[in-house]
């Protein structure tokens, strides 16, 4: 009797407890599904608060002037609310920042991946991942202190502000970004392709340019749009370094305000809440984020479109 | 015969000249390009400890910000920087590790995983002024938060949110199926198996990847200025809902003037930064291949 009475007490203990189990269980599951949803919820939150904004911007200045106009003087009379001197500076910082960064990164690749013995590569992967590391305020302090006033020794009546100085830093801020990916892709190559080629007499930079980078084609494009929009979002260097100066020269040697440095500029000074400028800089922030939201997803489908599968 | 193969062979010999100088050309550029990021890096390095070692002391470290160059100190961006990095890990680790474990552990395979999948890694990729509008407009206005340091840290959160979620989920995919089967084999349900074998296998890689995504939010410059504007702060933020400034701003506010002497303390402070980076970075380092050891015996 009493042997029986445990018995049944201990299993319903049993499946007491193992109710409770699957109950925890079963909450934690979803809380752990709502973590996930937090991502979602953060891209449909900037889709939202840049949209929501940027229309009431719109309902005082028509999307066709925004978008073709060729002045902004926001805070200056004559107001004028033409986007278009903003794109055009961050596009020509990030147009001499790829000059710099899409070879220099690819050539650095292929010597890590292909020429580069293992140790030399363990002491210089590192030290490029410090780069990628280093605050971008640093990257503008050293534009302004140190390759401003070199470059000034070059070009004589070079103004402190301007695109050059802050494209050519930017270039070596990115290097790491299209080195790391551009490698792993190379690195993906299987060796028999390799070699193959060396077993025909092929020579090592035969190999590397021939064989290796075509085959890591995709990953090396995917690495080339992945650093030009973060080129294209990066904020500190250029605010620090190419001046503000909305300008739609696409002169390297002149002052120039990209997207980002406006936005940062505005910021600065705490515009009012709702009032028209407060607005501006997410109708600016909207085409930002456009311009490299495009890029990313282009960046992601090429790799996975167009990944060779050996 | 062999005077008719000579032409040949002497045209072969120049072709093969001609390929291995291009190869050594070429060798040499791709050494160079190599060094282009290393020598840019060490100039960098130079150039800020060169200026701001002059102005490193202790008052530096302890003093607020001033107008005059030589009694100006950091701070209060220090602890700015402190209230929000401790804020951030707050709000980030529990929902970056959360999202790992369920897209790792729960997440069927259907179109809304691939959509939670693309999404976090697109997150990854759009520009840090962006999360600051973001915050400025939903957490500083909308839930009139206004320019605290809760509003900072939560719009950091997002920002650093994806790096959290990448890193802990290769760490748990790290962790080896067979520990999963054993736990199960003695009759663990999955929130046990997660909870008392995954989680702490995997700790050492989540903590890493966390810190390496703290130093990135440490760097942050551009959200943090669209939150919390451009301000002079003469006290240390008490409470979550204070004004704060952050080191990265206060180096910009010193670089934006003109005067030489607060390049100088840019320098210096940049020199503070990097010195907490470094740390950082060693912590994480040290971690990492002391658990890559541990995994290997």
């Amino acid at each position: 009797m009493r042997v029986e009475e445990s018995k049944n007490i201990s299993d319903q203990i049993i499946s007491r407890r193992r109710g409770a189990i699957r109950i925890e269980g079963f909450i934690v599951k979803w809380v752990f599904f709502a973590c996930a949803m937090i991502s979602i919820l953060t891209t449909t939150g900037i889709l939202f608060t840049l949209i929501y904004q940027a229309t009431s911007f719109f309902n005082e200045i028509s999307i066709w002037e925004f978008l073709t106009g060729t002045r902004w003087t926001p805070i200056l009379k004559p107001r004028s609310y033409g986007v278009l001197p903003l794109v055009s500076g961050t596009l020509l910082v990030t147009l001499i920042a790829a000059l710099v960064a899409l070879p220099t990164g690819l050539m650095t690749a292929i010597f890590l991946s292909e020429y580069a013995p293992d140790k030399l590569r363990r002491v210089v992967k590192p030290v490029l991942e410090v780069l990628a590391g280093i605050p971008t305020v640093v990257y503008g302090y050293f534009a302004l202190t140190f390759v401003t006033p070199l470059l000034q020794t070059v070009f004589e009546g070079l103004i402190v502000f301007n695109a050059l100085s802050a494209g050519l830093v930017m270039g070596v801020m990115i290097i790491p970004m299209v080195s790391s990916l551009s490698e792993d892709a190379m690195m993906a190559v299987p060796r028999n392709l390799r070699e193959g080629a060396y077993a025909l007499g092929a020579t090592r930079y035969e190999v590397s340019i021939k064989i290796v980078v075509p085959a890591a084609l995709s990953g090396i494009i995917a690495a080339f749009i992945l650093a030009i929009s973060r080129a294209i979002g990066e904020t500190m260097l250029v605010t620090i370094a190419a001046g503000a100066t909305p300008s739609l020269s696409f002169n390297p040697m002149e002052s120039v305000q990209t997207m980002t440095a406006y936005i940062v500029q505005l910021s600065l000074g705490e515009a009012p809440v709702g009032s028209l400028e407060y607005n501006t800089i997410f109708a600016v922030g909207l085409v930002l984020f456009a311009m490299t939201f495009v890029m990313n997803l282009l960046g992601f489908w090429i790799v996975r479109r167009f990944r060779e599968s050996y | 015969m062999a005077s008719e193969l000579r032409p040949i062979s002497d045209q072969l010999r120049r072709r093969r000249t001609y390929r291995r100088v291009l190869g050594g050309i070429f060798y040499g550029l791709f050494l160079a390009s190599v060094c282009v990021g290393i020598v840019g890096l060490v100039v960098l390095l130079y150039e800020v400890l060169s200026n701001g070692l002059p102005w490193m002391n202790w008052q530096f470290i302890t003093d607020y910000p001033s107008r005059h160059p030589e009694e100006a100190g950091l701070f209060s961006a220090l602890m700015g920087t402190m209230w929000l990095m401790a804020m951030t890990a707050l709000f980030t680790v529990p929902v970056g590790v959360g999202a790992a474990i369920y897209l790792e552990e729960y997440a069927p395979r259907n179109i809304l995983t691939r959509v939670i999948e693309i999404n976090v890694a697109n997150l990854a990729g759009v520009p840090s002024i962006v999360y600051g509008l973001l915050g400025l407009a939903l957490f500083v206005t909308w839930f009139q938060l206004g320019r605290s340091i809760l509003a900072g840290s939560m719009t950091l959160s997002l920002l650093v949110l994806p790096i959290v979620i990448i890193s802990s989920r290769e760490a748990i995919r790290a962790v080896p199926d067979s520990y999963r089967q054993a736990a199960y084999a003695m009759g663990a349900d999955q929130w046990q198996v997660i909870k008392q074998v995954i989680l702490p296998s995997a700790a050492p890689g989540i903590l890493t990847g966390t810190i390496l995504a703290m130093s990135r939010a440490i760097g942050e410059a551009a959200p943090v200025i669209a939150i919390s504007a451009l301000v002079y702060l003469t006290y240390v933020p008490a409470h979550p809902m204070d004004r704060f400034t952050v080191l990265p701003i206060q180096i910009y506010n010193w670089i934006a003037r003109p005067q030489d002497e607060f390049r100088g303390l840019a320098a210096a402070g940049i020199i503070v930064l990097l010195v907490i980076l470094l740390t950082m970075n060693a912590i994480a380092v040290f971690l990492r291949n002391r658990y890559q050891v541990r995994s290997e015996e």
